[in-house]
Parts: C-alpha cells; sequence; structure tokens
C-alpha cells in the first residue's frame, strides 16, 4: 500500500516515515506536485510546529489538491497540527483559514493552573463507532505535545481530558485526524496507524 | 488524565552505552539501539541518549547510533551530547531523533535555542540544566546556580531565570540535574525543581540522586516534575521502568499502566 506523506516543512517528517514503512507501507513525499496528491491512494499530513505553517499548503496549491483528493474519498490522515489544519482555522495564526472540513475553529487550551503546551502520555475516550480507533481500549495511552486544540463535535472520534475535554481525534467518513501522534506512541499508536493503513470504504 | 514520565537514559561513548560514576571507570553497558529498545518494551515513556565522547570524530559514530537507535523505536526520542550549532541539531533529528537536548551550547549562544525551536518547534528543544545550590546564597534555591563541562566550570546564570530565558526563547521542555544530588542515590532536589518548575510553564524532567521508589514519588508531588529521568536506579534493584511504575502506582501517582 502507497501512502502520499504531505511535507509543508514544519518539523521533521522522519517519526512518521519510519512508523508507515515499518507497517509495510510504501512512502512517497511530497512538498509541491499536485498531480501526485491528486493521484494518491491514501494521505497524511503530519505536522509538529506552529499553525502558521500551514500557509505553505495554500501557497504551492496543496490544499486544492488535497481537496479534491478528499471528494474523491482517498482515505485522508491529518497528526496535530495536520488535524487542526482540517478545521476551520486556529487562533493560533488567525489570519490563516484551515481546510474548513470539519466546522468550528480550534483554540489555545483555556487559562488554568495547569501548563501549556499539554506534554506526555494521555488517554482516550473513544467513540463506539470509530473505525480509526478501533481495537483502542479504556486506559490505552497515546503521546501529545500541544497548545492548541480541536473542539469536541459530533465529528469526534476520541476525547482526552487534559484542563477540559478536547477532540484528540476526528472522523467522518474518509478524512480523520488525530492530535497526538501515533508515530510515537508506541504499540497503539501503530495500531492506530494499522487501523488507517487498512482504512476501506464501507459497503 | 495525564500521566507522569519515566524517561530512561542512555550514556553512550564511542557508539557505546556505558555506567560510570561522574564519567569514569567506564564499564561498557550494550549497544544503545538493544537497550533503547529494552526500556520502550519495559515500559519507559520516553528514551534520551546522551553522547558523552563529545570529539570531532565522534559525531558520525553518533548519527550512526541514532539512526539505528531510532529505526525501531516508537516512543519519544531524544538526543543530546554536542549538538552546538542548528546545523548540528538538523543532522540529529534527520537521522530520527524527535527532541534534542542543549546544554553549554545554548549558553554560550542562547539564540541557539530559537535557531532551533523556529525550525522544528519548540516541542524539539529540550534545554538541559546543570545547577548546583549556592550555600552563600542568601537563598540557596531560587539563587542556585548553572554549571558548564560537566560541573566544572560556572556559568554565571542562575538556574530559574535560565529556565524562563530558555522558554521564552522557544524551548520546549526542561532537563534539570541537580548537581548536589547526582550520584548521590539520596533523593531529588524536590526545592529546586519546584522552584523551576512554578516558574515556567513547560514540562520539567528533573534527574539526579534517585535511589528509590519514593523519590520518584516525592519528585512528582513536591518537587512538581512532569518527568523524572531514572538513570542509574536500574541497576540497584529495581529491574525496568514498569516495575518501577507499578509502584507508583500503589503510591497514587498517576503513570502510563499498562505499558
Amino acid at each position: 500500500m502507497r501512502v502520499t506523506v504531505i511535507d509543508y516543512k514544519a518539523g521533521n517528517l522522519t517519526s512518521v516515515l519510519k512508523a508507515l514503512r515499518h507497517l509495510g507501507a510504501e512512502t512517497i513525499v511530497t512538498d509541491g506536485d499536485l498531480a501526485l496528491v491528486k493521484a494518491a491512494e491514501r494521505i497524511v499530513l503530519p505536522g509538529v510546529g506552529h499553525f502558521a505553517a500551514t500557509e505553505r499548503l495554500d501557497a504551492t496549491g496543496l490544499t486544492g489538491a488535497i481537496r479534491t483528493a478528499i471528494a474523491r474519498g482517498v482515505p485522508f490522515l491529518g497528526i496535530c497540527v495536520g488535524m487542526q489544519w482540517l478545521y476551520e482555522g486556529s487562533s493560533e495564526a488567525p489570519a490563516q483559514p484551515g481546510l474548513g472540513h470539519f466546522s468550528e475553529p480550534c483554540a489555545r487550551f483555556s487559562e488554568s493552573k495547569e501548563k501549556v503546551p499539554h506534554v506526555g502520555w494521555n488517554s482516550l475516550e473513544v467513540r463506539k463507532d470509530s473505525r480509526l480507533l478501533v481495537g483502542v481500549e479504556p486506559g490505552e495511552y497515546v503521546y501529545f505535545t500541544h497548545s492548541y486544540k480541536a473542539p469536541v463535535t459530533t465529528d469526534t472520534a476520541a476525547t482526552t481530558y487534559y484542563i477540559e475535554n478536547f477532540a484528540s481525534a476526528v472522523e467522518r467518513s474518509n478524512v480523520m485526524g488525530v492530535q497526538f501522534h501515533p508515530e510515537k506512541s508506541g504499540a497503539t499508536g501503530m495500531k492506530i496507524l494499522g487501523n488507517f493503513l487498512r482504512w476501506k470504504e464501507a459497503k | 488524565m495525564i500521566t507522569k514520565r519515566l524517561i530512561a537514559c542512555l550514556d553512550v561513548h564511542d557508539g557505546r552505552v556505558v555506567k560510570g560514576v561522574q564519567f569514569v571507570d567506564l564499564i561498557d553497558a550494550g549497544d544503545p539501539a538493544t537497550q533503547a529498545a529494552r526500556h520502550a518494551r519495559e515500559g519507559a515513556d520516553e528514551i534520551v541518549l546522551l553522547d558523552i565522547t563529545a570529539t570531532h570524530e565522534g559525531r558520525q559514530t553518533l548519527l550512526d547510533t541514532v539512526r539505528r537507535t531510532a529505526r525501531e523505536l516508537f516512543v519519544p526520542f531524544c538526543v543530546g551530547g554536542g549538538i552546538r550549532t542548528a546545523d548540528d541539531a538538523a543532522q540529529v533529528f534527520e537521522a530520527g531523533a524527535d527532541k534534542v537536548s542543549v546544554n553549554s551550547a545554548a549558553l554560550k549562544d542562547p539564540t541557539l535555542i530559537d535557531a532551533i525551536g523556529r525550525s522544528f518547534g519548540a516541542q524539539a528543544v529540550v534545554v538541559a540544566i546543570d545547577a548546583r545550590r549556592d550555600p552563600e546564597a542568601a537563598d540557596p534555591v531560587r539563587d542556585a546556580q548553572v554549571y558548564v563541562q560537566g560541573g566544572r566550570k560556572l556559568a554565571g546564570r542562575r538556574a530559574v531565570e535560565w529556565a524562563r530565558e530558555a522558554e521564552q526563547r522557544g524551548a520546549g521542555e526542561i532537563l534539570l540535574t541537580s548537581m548536589n544530588c547526582d550520584g548521590t542515590r539520596t533523593g531529588f532536589d524536590c526545592e529546586l525543581t519546584a522552584a523551576v518548575s512554578e516558574s515556567v510553564n513547560i514540562p520539567v524532567i528533573a534527574s539526579g540522586g534517585a535511589g528509590t521508589v519514593a523519590h520518584f514519588v516525592d519528585v512528582f508531588g513536591r518537587g512538581k516534575a512532569d518527568a523524572a529521568l531514572a538513570a542509574s536506579i536500574f541497576h540497584f534493584g529495581i529491574s525496568s521502568a514498569r516495575s518501577l511504575k507499578e509502584e507508583l502506582a500503589k503510591a497514587g501517582v498517576s503513570v502510563r499502566l499498562p505499558c
């Protein structure tokens, strides 16, 4: 199976590529070849860093190519900032729109006595019909590192509690996102990436 | 619920894991890739590899070691030792590290923190601080001094202030080693750890002094540490991160279990 990984020059791709290859996927990296994206079998949009970096997706035309691929039914997984990009935008970079596939914008964690960023291993409350998170049992942990988070909506596939409940995974048909880093989340993370690689349109 | 992290630390010299007291009498303790995989399998939440070779010829060996260690490692992986420039950091990331730890070079040129953070994100920059209490000072904890060169030289900075500056420049975490406690097995410096942890909004990893499970309970509670480095504790009595975490869970500390 072949996965097109989008490089938008935000952070490093090594860990994501390594994990996908470990699971037997063939990886193709592109930073702007629109034909590759339009013809993709599966797309992963990684991301560590600032929401403003997603501006590059617009500048290179990748946003449009991804939109087309998603409309065609290509399974898409956004990781961390890559998940947040699926929403309308983020208060981290208000001038930069997201894809708008999911409604509402992402926002910073509320002020509290807890530290922001949220860094470390935290648990998931998984929606029963999630296909991305199938097999993830209560009490399994995944690795997070972020200061902004997605709102809990009807598309939320899992929630996690830190300061407040936030969407740690989102899923509507072929479009999926995870706030945590499956590539750094041990056996649980590999299980989730494996689910994505096996994802097929429901009959 | 967010859990407290237990981080396994491997000191690496010329591509081999070494054990020793204060970096002397080094004993070969195996292959870094094998050891890192074992710690991850046995429940460590993260792996830190500290290169103590720090010679120019050693750089290529280090990159090979990082590459081999990262290949089958699917938990966060931090690499430190001898990272002097943003280019050094880029090579280590390219080899498969998720985070780099910088120490002396950041003290010499603090903009190194900004530079790495800008390119790779704050979550990828750990600033390591070696601190020692100043018994002469009015407030030995708040005035604890930063040292470089393995503790031989004063950096002329207070630990609390340096941690705060590192955060402002874009560090994602602080790795705080108490030089008073390091190697003593008498417990972490909880007062110093708490002072640093309360003055920044980023995670603080406590290091130095662990000897018993109770020491970890203490540093996660009173010391307000977000994570703790477990290095030599695995050499005396506690066999794995998992067994340490099981003991911590019994004591009421939130940890990643089962793992």
